[in-house]
Protein backbone atom coordinates (compact mmCIF):
# COMPACT_ATOMS: atom_id res chain seq x y z
CA UNK A 1 0.00 0.00 0.00
CA UNK A 2 1.60 3.62 -1.29
CA UNK A 3 2.11 6.21 1.58
CA UNK A 4 -1.39 8.42 2.81
CA UNK A 5 -1.24 11.68 1.17
CA UNK A 6 -4.59 12.90 2.73
CA UNK A 7 -6.87 11.71 5.06
CA UNK A 8 -9.89 12.32 6.45
CA UNK A 9 -10.59 11.41 10.38
CA UNK A 10 -14.12 11.25 11.76
CA UNK A 11 -14.62 14.63 9.68
CA UNK A 12 -17.79 16.65 10.33
CA UNK A 13 -19.03 19.94 8.92
CA UNK A 14 -22.06 22.45 9.27
CA UNK A 15 -22.43 25.60 8.20
CA UNK A 16 -23.81 28.63 10.04
CA UNK A 17 -27.11 28.22 9.52
CA UNK A 18 -27.21 24.90 11.06
CA UNK A 19 -26.95 22.76 8.11
CA UNK A 20 -24.97 20.08 9.02
CA UNK A 21 -23.16 19.11 5.37
CA UNK A 22 -20.69 16.27 6.49
CA UNK A 23 -20.91 13.74 9.32
CA UNK A 24 -18.15 11.61 10.62
CA UNK A 25 -16.41 10.95 7.07
CA UNK A 26 -13.61 9.01 7.07
CA UNK A 27 -11.60 8.72 3.82
CA UNK A 28 -7.38 8.01 3.17
CA UNK A 29 -6.17 8.83 -0.11
CA UNK A 30 -2.73 6.99 -1.08
CA UNK A 31 -0.26 8.75 -3.06
CA UNK A 32 -1.01 7.55 -7.00
CA UNK A 33 -4.73 6.89 -6.38
CA UNK A 34 -7.50 8.03 -8.96
CA UNK A 35 -10.17 8.38 -6.48
CA UNK A 36 -14.08 8.93 -7.48
CA UNK A 37 -16.42 10.49 -4.63
CA UNK A 38 -20.05 9.54 -5.77
CA UNK A 39 -23.08 10.67 -4.20
CA UNK A 40 -26.66 12.46 -4.69
CA UNK A 41 -27.07 16.12 -5.31
CA UNK A 42 -26.38 18.18 -2.09
CA UNK A 43 -24.90 15.33 -0.41
CA UNK A 44 -21.60 17.19 0.56
CA UNK A 45 -19.10 15.85 -2.00
CA UNK A 46 -18.06 19.60 -2.48
CA UNK A 47 -17.43 20.58 0.90
CA UNK A 48 -15.61 17.36 1.81
CA UNK A 49 -13.55 18.78 -1.58
CA UNK A 50 -13.06 21.92 -0.34
CA UNK A 51 -11.98 21.04 3.28
CA UNK A 52 -9.30 18.59 1.71
CA UNK A 53 -8.33 21.21 0.08
CA UNK A 54 -8.21 23.58 2.90
CA UNK A 55 -10.51 26.03 1.76
CA UNK A 56 -13.01 25.11 4.78
CA UNK A 57 -12.25 24.04 8.16
CA UNK A 58 -14.40 21.13 9.33
CA UNK A 59 -16.42 21.98 12.65
CA UNK A 60 -15.35 18.21 13.90
CA UNK A 61 -12.91 15.21 12.83
CA UNK A 62 -9.21 16.61 11.66
CA UNK A 63 -7.28 16.45 8.62
CA UNK A 64 -4.47 14.84 8.20
CA UNK A 65 -1.93 16.02 5.37
CA UNK A 66 1.52 15.10 4.31
CA UNK A 67 3.94 18.24 4.42
CA UNK A 68 4.89 18.41 0.94
CA UNK A 69 0.84 19.22 0.41
CA UNK A 70 1.76 22.89 0.93
CA UNK A 71 0.82 24.88 -2.29
CA UNK A 72 0.93 21.89 -3.91
CA UNK A 73 -2.77 21.16 -4.60
CA UNK A 74 -4.48 21.79 -7.94
CA UNK A 75 -8.55 22.55 -7.82
CA UNK A 76 -11.36 22.70 -11.04
CA UNK A 77 -14.36 24.00 -10.19
CA UNK A 78 -17.61 23.36 -11.94
CA UNK A 79 -17.42 25.95 -14.17
CA UNK A 80 -14.56 27.37 -15.84
CA UNK A 81 -13.82 29.92 -13.39
CA UNK A 82 -11.47 31.78 -15.86
CA UNK A 83 -10.09 35.11 -15.71
CA UNK A 84 -12.47 37.09 -18.80
CA UNK A 85 -9.96 39.61 -18.93
CA UNK A 86 -7.13 37.38 -19.37
CA UNK A 87 -6.05 35.30 -22.48
CA UNK A 88 -6.09 31.31 -22.16
CA UNK A 89 -2.01 31.61 -21.72
CA UNK A 90 -2.49 34.57 -19.07
CA UNK A 91 -5.16 32.10 -17.17
CA UNK A 92 -3.33 28.86 -17.27
CA UNK A 93 -0.05 31.27 -16.16
CA UNK A 94 -1.57 32.70 -13.06
CA UNK A 95 -0.82 29.78 -10.68
CA UNK A 96 2.60 30.02 -11.69
CA UNK A 97 2.92 33.99 -11.57
CA UNK A 98 1.06 33.22 -7.80
CA UNK A 99 4.00 31.20 -6.78
CA UNK A 100 6.31 33.81 -8.27
CA UNK A 101 7.40 31.83 -11.18
CA UNK A 102 8.61 34.70 -14.15
CA UNK A 103 6.96 34.49 -17.81
CA UNK A 104 10.09 33.34 -19.51
CA UNK A 105 10.56 30.26 -16.85
CA UNK A 106 7.27 29.72 -16.95
CA UNK A 107 6.56 29.68 -20.75
CA UNK A 108 8.14 26.27 -21.66
CA UNK A 109 5.80 24.18 -18.77
CA UNK A 110 2.50 25.91 -19.94
CA UNK A 111 3.23 25.48 -23.54
CA UNK A 112 3.64 21.89 -22.90
CA UNK A 113 0.47 21.75 -21.00
CA UNK A 114 -1.39 23.45 -23.17
CA UNK A 115 -0.73 21.47 -26.44
CA UNK A 116 -0.99 18.06 -24.17
CA UNK A 117 -4.20 19.23 -23.72
CA UNK A 118 -5.01 20.56 -27.73
CA UNK A 119 -5.39 24.31 -26.23
CA UNK A 120 -2.15 25.26 -28.52
CA UNK A 121 -4.00 27.17 -31.63
CA UNK A 122 -5.89 29.05 -28.59
CA UNK A 123 -3.23 30.46 -26.64
CA UNK A 124 -3.93 33.96 -27.36
CA UNK A 125 -8.02 33.49 -27.51
CA UNK A 126 -10.08 34.78 -24.57
CA UNK A 127 -12.57 32.48 -22.77
CA UNK A 128 -15.86 34.22 -24.20
CA UNK A 129 -14.00 32.98 -27.63
CA UNK A 130 -13.94 29.19 -26.10
CA UNK A 131 -16.78 26.53 -26.65
CA UNK A 132 -17.54 25.09 -22.59
CA UNK A 133 -15.44 21.87 -23.02
CA UNK A 134 -12.75 24.18 -24.20
CA UNK A 135 -12.90 26.39 -21.32
CA UNK A 136 -13.09 23.27 -18.95
CA UNK A 137 -9.37 22.04 -20.69
CA UNK A 138 -8.04 25.51 -19.81
CA UNK A 139 -9.36 25.30 -16.21
CA UNK A 140 -7.56 22.10 -16.05
CA UNK A 141 -4.35 23.04 -17.76
CA UNK A 142 -4.21 25.88 -15.10
CA UNK A 143 -4.94 23.24 -12.10
CA UNK A 144 -2.00 20.72 -13.73
CA UNK A 145 0.80 23.17 -14.80
CA UNK A 146 2.06 23.59 -11.39
CA UNK A 147 2.03 19.27 -11.08
CA UNK A 148 0.09 19.57 -8.08
CA UNK A 149 0.74 16.50 -6.07
CA UNK A 150 -2.97 16.43 -5.15
CA UNK A 151 -5.96 17.61 -7.85
CA UNK A 152 -9.57 18.10 -6.72
CA UNK A 153 -12.10 18.32 -9.24
CA UNK A 154 -15.74 18.61 -8.28
CA UNK A 155 -18.33 17.97 -11.21
CA UNK A 156 -16.31 19.75 -13.92
CA UNK A 157 -18.10 18.30 -16.90
CA UNK A 158 -21.46 18.25 -14.95
CA UNK A 159 -22.59 21.48 -17.36
CA UNK A 160 -20.88 19.53 -20.51
CA UNK A 161 -22.79 17.59 -23.47
CA UNK A 162 -22.39 14.30 -23.20
CA UNK A 163 -19.56 14.00 -26.44
CA UNK A 164 -17.62 16.63 -24.81
CA UNK A 165 -18.29 14.81 -21.58
CA UNK A 166 -16.77 11.89 -23.17
CA UNK A 167 -13.74 12.76 -24.81
CA UNK A 168 -12.55 15.33 -21.92
CA UNK A 169 -13.27 11.72 -19.30
CA UNK A 170 -10.64 10.09 -22.28
CA UNK A 171 -8.63 12.81 -21.97
CA UNK A 172 -8.10 13.39 -18.17
CA UNK A 173 -7.67 9.07 -17.67
CA UNK A 174 -4.56 9.53 -20.18
CA UNK A 175 -3.15 12.52 -18.39
CA UNK A 176 -3.43 10.72 -15.18
CA UNK A 177 -1.76 8.03 -16.27
CA UNK A 178 0.81 10.01 -17.80
CA UNK A 179 1.28 12.48 -14.76
CA UNK A 180 0.46 9.70 -12.26
CA UNK A 181 -0.20 12.76 -9.68
CA UNK A 182 -3.61 11.76 -7.11
CA UNK A 183 -6.76 12.76 -8.24
CA UNK A 184 -9.74 13.28 -6.16
CA UNK A 185 -13.27 13.41 -8.57
CA UNK A 186 -16.36 14.14 -7.62
CA UNK A 187 -19.40 13.57 -9.70
CA UNK A 188 -22.75 12.35 -9.34
CA UNK A 189 -22.44 10.31 -12.52
CA UNK A 190 -22.02 6.68 -11.94
CA UNK A 191 -20.88 5.96 -15.51
CA UNK A 192 -18.47 8.72 -14.99
CA UNK A 193 -17.25 7.81 -12.07
CA UNK A 194 -17.08 3.83 -13.39
CA UNK A 195 -14.75 4.88 -16.30
CA UNK A 196 -12.29 7.64 -14.63
CA UNK A 197 -11.72 6.42 -11.19
CA UNK A 198 -9.72 3.16 -9.54
CA UNK A 199 -11.83 3.28 -6.56
CA UNK A 200 -15.19 5.08 -5.73
CA UNK A 201 -16.52 6.01 -2.58
CA UNK A 202 -20.12 6.39 -2.34
CA UNK A 203 -21.77 8.86 -0.30
CA UNK A 204 -24.95 9.45 1.53
CA UNK A 205 -27.36 12.02 1.07
CA UNK A 206 -26.70 15.02 3.08
CA UNK A 207 -25.67 14.94 6.04
CA UNK A 208 -23.06 13.39 4.05
CA UNK A 209 -20.93 9.75 5.45
CA UNK A 210 -19.29 7.57 2.95
CA UNK A 211 -21.13 3.88 3.18
CA UNK A 212 -19.06 2.26 0.26
CA UNK A 213 -15.52 1.85 -1.08
CA UNK A 214 -15.18 0.08 -3.67
CA UNK A 215 -12.36 -0.96 -6.19
CA UNK A 216 -12.65 -0.49 -9.98
CA UNK A 217 -11.11 -3.57 -11.65
CA UNK A 218 -11.20 -2.43 -15.20
CA UNK A 219 -8.05 -2.16 -17.22
CA UNK A 220 -5.21 1.02 -16.46
CA UNK A 221 -5.80 2.55 -20.38
CA UNK A 222 -9.07 3.41 -21.09
CA UNK A 223 -10.82 4.61 -24.06
CA UNK A 224 -14.30 5.21 -25.11
CA UNK A 225 -14.59 1.33 -26.68
CA UNK A 226 -14.55 0.41 -22.81
CA UNK A 227 -17.94 2.43 -22.52
CA UNK A 228 -18.99 -0.74 -24.63
CA UNK A 229 -17.86 -3.54 -22.42
CA UNK A 230 -19.11 -5.80 -20.48
CA UNK A 231 -16.94 -5.72 -17.44
CA UNK A 232 -17.71 -1.58 -17.78
CA UNK A 233 -21.67 -2.35 -17.78
CA UNK A 234 -20.81 -5.15 -14.77
CA UNK A 235 -18.83 -2.24 -12.84
CA UNK A 236 -21.28 0.13 -13.72
CA UNK A 237 -24.60 -2.35 -11.78
CA UNK A 238 -22.68 -2.58 -8.98
CA UNK A 239 -21.84 0.75 -8.22
CA UNK A 240 -25.16 2.09 -9.43
CA UNK A 241 -27.18 -1.00 -6.66
CA UNK A 242 -24.30 0.89 -4.15
CA UNK A 243 -25.82 4.38 -4.77
CA UNK A 244 -29.40 2.82 -4.75
CA UNK A 245 -28.78 1.50 -1.57
CA UNK A 246 -27.21 4.77 0.01
CA UNK A 247 -29.94 6.99 -0.95
CA UNK A 248 -32.50 4.81 0.90
CA UNK B 1 -33.18 52.53 -28.50
CA UNK B 2 -31.51 49.04 -28.07
CA UNK B 3 -28.55 48.68 -26.11
CA UNK B 4 -25.56 47.89 -28.32
CA UNK B 5 -25.40 44.35 -30.43
CA UNK B 6 -29.19 43.54 -29.20
CA UNK B 7 -31.85 42.46 -32.06
CA UNK B 8 -35.21 43.87 -32.15
CA UNK B 9 -37.86 40.61 -31.56
CA UNK B 10 -39.17 41.81 -34.80
CA UNK B 11 -36.45 40.88 -36.71
CA UNK B 12 -35.85 43.95 -38.31
CA UNK B 13 -32.23 44.14 -37.20
CA UNK B 14 -29.92 44.08 -40.14
CA UNK B 15 -25.96 45.16 -39.42
CA UNK B 16 -25.53 47.38 -42.36
CA UNK B 17 -28.85 48.26 -43.26
CA UNK B 18 -32.07 50.05 -41.84
CA UNK B 19 -31.90 49.76 -38.53
CA UNK B 20 -28.11 51.74 -38.19
CA UNK B 21 -29.96 54.29 -40.88
CA UNK B 22 -32.93 54.94 -38.32
CA UNK B 23 -30.96 54.74 -35.61
CA UNK B 24 -28.97 58.30 -36.65
CA UNK B 25 -31.88 59.61 -39.02
CA UNK B 26 -34.96 59.00 -36.72
CA UNK B 27 -33.45 61.35 -33.74
CA UNK B 28 -32.28 64.10 -36.43
CA UNK B 29 -35.64 63.96 -37.72
CA UNK B 30 -37.01 64.34 -34.23
CA UNK B 31 -34.39 67.86 -33.74
CA UNK B 32 -35.30 69.19 -37.14
CA UNK B 33 -38.49 69.01 -36.58
CA UNK B 34 -38.41 70.59 -33.26
CA UNK B 35 -35.86 73.24 -34.38
CA UNK B 36 -38.39 74.45 -37.12
CA UNK B 37 -41.30 74.22 -34.94
CA UNK B 38 -39.57 76.62 -32.45
CA UNK B 39 -38.31 78.93 -35.19
CA UNK B 40 -41.71 79.30 -36.72
CA UNK B 41 -43.69 79.28 -33.19
CA UNK B 42 -41.23 82.40 -32.66
CA UNK B 43 -41.80 84.32 -35.82
CA UNK B 44 -45.58 83.87 -36.38
CA UNK B 45 -46.15 84.86 -32.66
CA UNK B 46 -44.00 87.67 -32.57
CA UNK B 47 -41.94 86.98 -29.48
CA UNK B 48 -39.28 89.34 -28.29
CA UNK B 49 -35.77 87.64 -28.88
CA UNK B 50 -35.27 88.66 -24.90
CA UNK B 51 -38.11 86.61 -24.01
CA UNK B 52 -37.50 83.50 -26.29
CA UNK B 53 -34.90 83.61 -29.18
CA UNK B 54 -35.32 81.78 -32.23
CA UNK B 55 -33.13 78.81 -33.11
CA UNK B 56 -31.70 80.90 -35.96
CA UNK B 57 -30.94 83.61 -33.64
CA UNK B 58 -29.16 81.69 -31.77
CA UNK B 59 -26.96 80.30 -34.04
CA UNK B 60 -26.12 83.71 -35.46
CA UNK B 61 -25.35 84.63 -31.75
CA UNK B 62 -23.26 81.37 -31.20
CA UNK B 63 -20.58 82.24 -34.50
CA UNK B 64 -20.22 86.02 -33.43
CA UNK B 65 -19.65 85.61 -29.57
CA UNK B 66 -18.02 82.13 -30.13
CA UNK B 67 -14.75 83.51 -29.38
CA UNK B 68 -15.21 84.93 -26.00
CA UNK B 69 -17.41 82.44 -24.79
CA UNK B 70 -15.22 79.21 -25.99
CA UNK B 71 -12.31 81.57 -23.57
CA UNK B 72 -14.84 80.54 -20.84
CA UNK B 73 -16.50 77.06 -21.83
CA UNK B 74 -11.97 76.32 -21.42
CA UNK B 75 -12.02 77.74 -17.72
CA UNK B 76 -15.35 75.71 -17.13
CA UNK B 77 -14.01 72.67 -18.93
CA UNK B 78 -10.15 72.67 -17.16
CA UNK B 79 -12.47 72.26 -13.32
CA UNK B 80 -14.47 69.57 -15.00
CA UNK B 81 -11.31 67.93 -16.11
CA UNK B 82 -9.54 68.28 -13.06
CA UNK B 83 -12.49 67.64 -10.82
CA UNK B 84 -13.24 64.39 -12.48
CA UNK B 85 -9.35 63.54 -12.04
CA UNK B 86 -9.57 64.42 -8.71
CA UNK B 87 -12.65 62.30 -8.10
CA UNK B 88 -10.90 59.13 -9.96
CA UNK B 89 -8.29 59.42 -7.66
CA UNK B 90 -9.68 60.06 -4.84
CA UNK B 91 -12.90 58.26 -5.38
CA UNK B 92 -10.81 54.86 -6.61
CA UNK B 93 -8.40 55.16 -3.62
CA UNK B 94 -11.32 55.24 -0.98
CA UNK B 95 -13.02 52.12 -3.04
CA UNK B 96 -9.18 50.45 -2.76
CA UNK B 97 -9.24 51.17 0.94
CA UNK B 98 -12.91 50.04 1.59
CA UNK B 99 -11.97 46.44 -0.18
CA UNK B 100 -8.95 46.18 2.23
CA UNK B 101 -11.47 46.26 5.46
CA UNK B 102 -15.01 45.70 6.17
CA UNK B 103 -15.02 47.76 8.92
CA UNK B 104 -13.26 50.79 7.50
CA UNK B 105 -16.28 50.77 4.59
CA UNK B 106 -18.80 50.22 7.26
CA UNK B 107 -17.45 53.38 9.56
CA UNK B 108 -16.77 56.06 6.03
CA UNK B 109 -19.12 54.81 3.75
CA UNK B 110 -22.26 56.34 5.51
CA UNK B 111 -19.75 59.87 5.36
CA UNK B 112 -19.61 59.79 1.65
CA UNK B 113 -23.10 59.39 1.49
CA UNK B 114 -23.83 62.40 4.05
CA UNK B 115 -21.68 64.38 1.05
CA UNK B 116 -23.15 62.93 -1.65
CA UNK B 117 -26.86 64.05 -0.62
CA UNK B 118 -25.75 67.07 0.75
CA UNK B 119 -26.63 70.09 -2.44
CA UNK B 120 -23.82 71.65 -3.68
CA UNK B 121 -25.31 74.78 -3.80
CA UNK B 122 -26.01 74.87 0.19
CA UNK B 123 -22.45 74.09 0.60
CA UNK B 124 -20.66 75.80 -2.10
CA UNK B 125 -20.73 79.49 -0.26
CA UNK B 126 -19.03 78.04 2.39
CA UNK B 127 -16.09 76.41 0.74
CA UNK B 128 -15.85 79.60 -1.45
CA UNK B 129 -15.36 81.46 1.80
CA UNK B 130 -13.46 78.62 3.46
CA UNK B 131 -10.25 77.96 0.30
CA UNK B 132 -9.25 81.12 -0.77
CA UNK B 133 -8.43 80.42 -4.40
CA UNK B 134 -11.29 80.84 -6.11
CA UNK B 135 -9.94 77.91 -8.75
CA UNK B 136 -9.44 75.45 -5.92
CA UNK B 137 -12.87 76.22 -4.51
CA UNK B 138 -14.61 75.54 -7.63
CA UNK B 139 -12.32 72.16 -7.86
CA UNK B 140 -13.62 71.28 -4.41
CA UNK B 141 -17.35 71.80 -5.07
CA UNK B 142 -17.18 69.49 -8.65
CA UNK B 143 -15.22 66.88 -6.98
CA UNK B 144 -17.86 66.57 -3.98
CA UNK B 145 -20.58 66.15 -6.74
CA UNK B 146 -18.28 63.27 -8.77
CA UNK B 147 -16.84 61.53 -6.68
CA UNK B 148 -19.71 59.41 -5.34
CA UNK B 149 -20.48 57.17 -8.25
CA UNK B 150 -16.44 55.84 -8.61
CA UNK B 151 -16.55 55.30 -4.95
CA UNK B 152 -19.81 53.63 -5.06
CA UNK B 153 -19.10 51.31 -8.17
CA UNK B 154 -15.68 50.60 -7.59
CA UNK B 155 -16.39 49.29 -3.97
CA UNK B 156 -18.95 47.01 -5.39
CA UNK B 157 -16.57 46.13 -8.02
CA UNK B 158 -13.62 45.21 -6.03
CA UNK B 159 -16.31 42.92 -3.70
CA UNK B 160 -17.83 41.55 -6.47
CA UNK B 161 -14.82 39.21 -7.65
CA UNK B 162 -15.96 35.60 -8.71
CA UNK B 163 -15.79 33.95 -5.33
CA UNK B 164 -14.24 30.66 -6.96
CA UNK B 165 -11.25 32.57 -8.17
CA UNK B 166 -11.02 33.99 -4.94
CA UNK B 167 -10.27 30.72 -3.59
CA UNK B 168 -8.00 29.78 -6.10
CA UNK B 169 -5.91 32.89 -5.01
CA UNK B 170 -6.04 31.45 -1.49
CA UNK B 171 -5.30 28.09 -2.53
CA UNK B 172 -2.31 29.50 -4.44
CA UNK B 173 -1.34 31.47 -0.80
CA UNK B 174 -2.05 34.97 -3.00
CA UNK B 175 -0.54 37.79 -1.18
CA UNK B 176 -3.51 40.39 -0.41
CA UNK B 177 -1.37 42.61 -2.82
CA UNK B 178 -1.58 39.99 -5.31
CA UNK B 179 -5.29 39.30 -4.96
CA UNK B 180 -5.76 42.86 -5.52
CA UNK B 181 -4.33 43.68 -8.74
CA UNK B 182 -4.75 40.62 -10.76
CA UNK B 183 -8.14 39.42 -9.44
CA UNK B 184 -10.31 42.19 -7.69
CA UNK B 185 -9.22 45.48 -9.60
CA UNK B 186 -9.85 43.99 -13.17
CA UNK B 187 -12.99 42.94 -11.59
CA UNK B 188 -13.88 46.01 -10.87
CA UNK B 189 -13.05 47.61 -14.16
CA UNK B 190 -16.54 47.56 -15.43
CA UNK B 191 -18.06 49.08 -12.58
CA UNK B 192 -15.42 51.70 -12.40
CA UNK B 193 -16.15 52.70 -15.99
CA UNK B 194 -19.34 52.88 -15.22
CA UNK B 195 -18.48 55.19 -12.15
CA UNK B 196 -16.16 57.04 -14.31
CA UNK B 197 -18.71 57.86 -17.19
CA UNK B 198 -21.48 59.07 -14.43
CA UNK B 199 -18.84 61.32 -12.74
CA UNK B 200 -17.75 62.80 -16.36
CA UNK B 201 -21.53 64.40 -16.31
CA UNK B 202 -21.66 65.23 -12.76
CA UNK B 203 -18.12 67.10 -12.62
CA UNK B 204 -19.58 69.29 -15.24
CA UNK B 205 -22.72 70.04 -13.27
CA UNK B 206 -20.74 70.44 -10.32
CA UNK B 207 -18.19 72.66 -12.17
CA UNK B 208 -21.36 74.91 -13.40
CA UNK B 209 -23.12 75.08 -10.28
CA UNK B 210 -20.04 76.35 -8.04
CA UNK B 211 -19.90 78.69 -10.72
CA UNK B 212 -23.39 80.13 -10.45
CA UNK B 213 -22.41 80.49 -6.29
CA UNK B 214 -19.24 81.72 -7.32
CA UNK B 215 -20.71 84.76 -9.23
CA UNK B 216 -18.84 86.97 -12.08
CA UNK B 217 -16.30 88.28 -9.77
CA UNK B 218 -12.12 87.10 -10.72
CA UNK B 219 -10.47 88.06 -13.64
CA UNK B 220 -10.86 84.12 -15.53
CA UNK B 221 -14.21 82.95 -15.20
CA UNK B 222 -16.36 80.14 -17.13
CA UNK B 223 -19.26 79.83 -18.65
CA UNK B 224 -21.83 80.32 -15.84
CA UNK B 225 -20.54 83.32 -15.67
CA UNK B 226 -20.87 84.34 -18.86
CA UNK B 227 -24.81 82.77 -18.54
CA UNK B 228 -25.30 85.14 -15.33
CA UNK B 229 -23.80 88.34 -17.01
CA UNK B 230 -26.43 87.47 -19.98
CA UNK B 231 -29.31 87.37 -17.92
CA UNK B 232 -28.50 90.54 -16.19
CA UNK B 233 -28.26 92.43 -19.55
CA UNK B 234 -31.36 90.49 -20.88
CA UNK B 235 -28.96 88.85 -23.58
CA UNK B 236 -31.01 85.83 -24.00
CA UNK B 237 -29.46 85.07 -27.30
CA UNK B 238 -26.10 84.59 -26.19
CA UNK B 239 -27.71 83.14 -22.47
CA UNK B 240 -29.40 80.53 -25.06
CA UNK B 241 -25.76 80.02 -26.69
CA UNK B 242 -23.48 79.66 -23.91
CA UNK B 243 -26.45 76.75 -22.66
CA UNK B 244 -25.90 75.09 -26.16
CA UNK B 245 -22.00 75.19 -25.93
CA UNK B 246 -22.63 73.48 -22.37
CA UNK B 247 -24.69 70.55 -23.39
CA UNK B 248 -22.47 70.14 -26.19
CA UNK B 249 -19.49 69.79 -23.65
CA UNK B 250 -21.52 67.32 -21.83
CA UNK B 251 -22.23 65.08 -24.39
CA UNK B 252 -18.78 64.93 -25.45
CA UNK B 253 -17.80 64.38 -22.27
CA UNK B 254 -19.93 61.19 -21.94
CA UNK B 255 -19.42 60.13 -25.49
CA UNK B 256 -15.15 60.34 -25.02
CA UNK B 257 -15.82 58.16 -21.55
CA UNK B 258 -18.11 55.58 -23.61
CA UNK B 259 -15.41 55.20 -25.71
CA UNK B 260 -12.60 54.60 -23.83
CA UNK B 261 -14.89 52.25 -21.57
CA UNK B 262 -15.83 50.19 -24.71
CA UNK B 263 -12.06 50.09 -25.74
CA UNK B 264 -10.99 49.14 -22.19
CA UNK B 265 -13.44 46.17 -22.26
CA UNK B 266 -13.57 45.31 -25.80
CA UNK B 267 -11.62 41.64 -25.59
CA UNK B 268 -13.79 40.20 -22.67
CA UNK B 269 -16.69 42.36 -21.35
CA UNK B 270 -20.26 41.89 -22.30
CA UNK B 271 -21.18 45.55 -22.83
CA UNK B 272 -18.58 46.07 -25.16
CA UNK B 273 -18.58 42.88 -27.39
CA UNK B 274 -19.48 43.78 -30.92
CA UNK B 275 -23.09 42.60 -32.58
CA UNK B 276 -20.93 40.17 -34.66
CA UNK B 277 -19.62 38.05 -31.95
Amino acid sequence: MAETLVAAVALAKSFRNGIAALSSVDLAVSRGEFVGVLGPSGCGKSTLLRILAGLAEPTAGRLERTSDLVGRIGFVFQEPTLMPWATVWDNVYLPLRLHGVARDAAAPRIAAMLDSLGLGEFVRAYPRQLSGGMRMRVSIARALVTEPALLLLDEPFAALDEITRFKLNEDLRALWLKLRCTIVFVTHSVFESVFLSNRIVVMTQRPGRIVADLAVDLPETRDNALRLMERYAECCRTVSRRLTEAMT
Amino acid sequence: MLPHGVAPLDGSYDVNGTSRFWRVLAPALVGVGFLGGWEAAVRLAGVPPYVLPGPLLIAETLVKDGPSLLGALLVTLRITVAALAVAIVVGGALAILFAQSRLLEMSLFPYAVILQVTPVVAIAPLIIIWVNNVFAALLVCATIVAFFPIVANTTLGLNSADRNLVDLFRLHAASRWQMLWLLRLPSALPLFLAGVRISGGLALIGAVVAEFVAGTGGAETGLASRIIEAGYRLEIPRMFAALFLLSLTGIAIFAVLSWLSRRLLRHWHESALEPSD
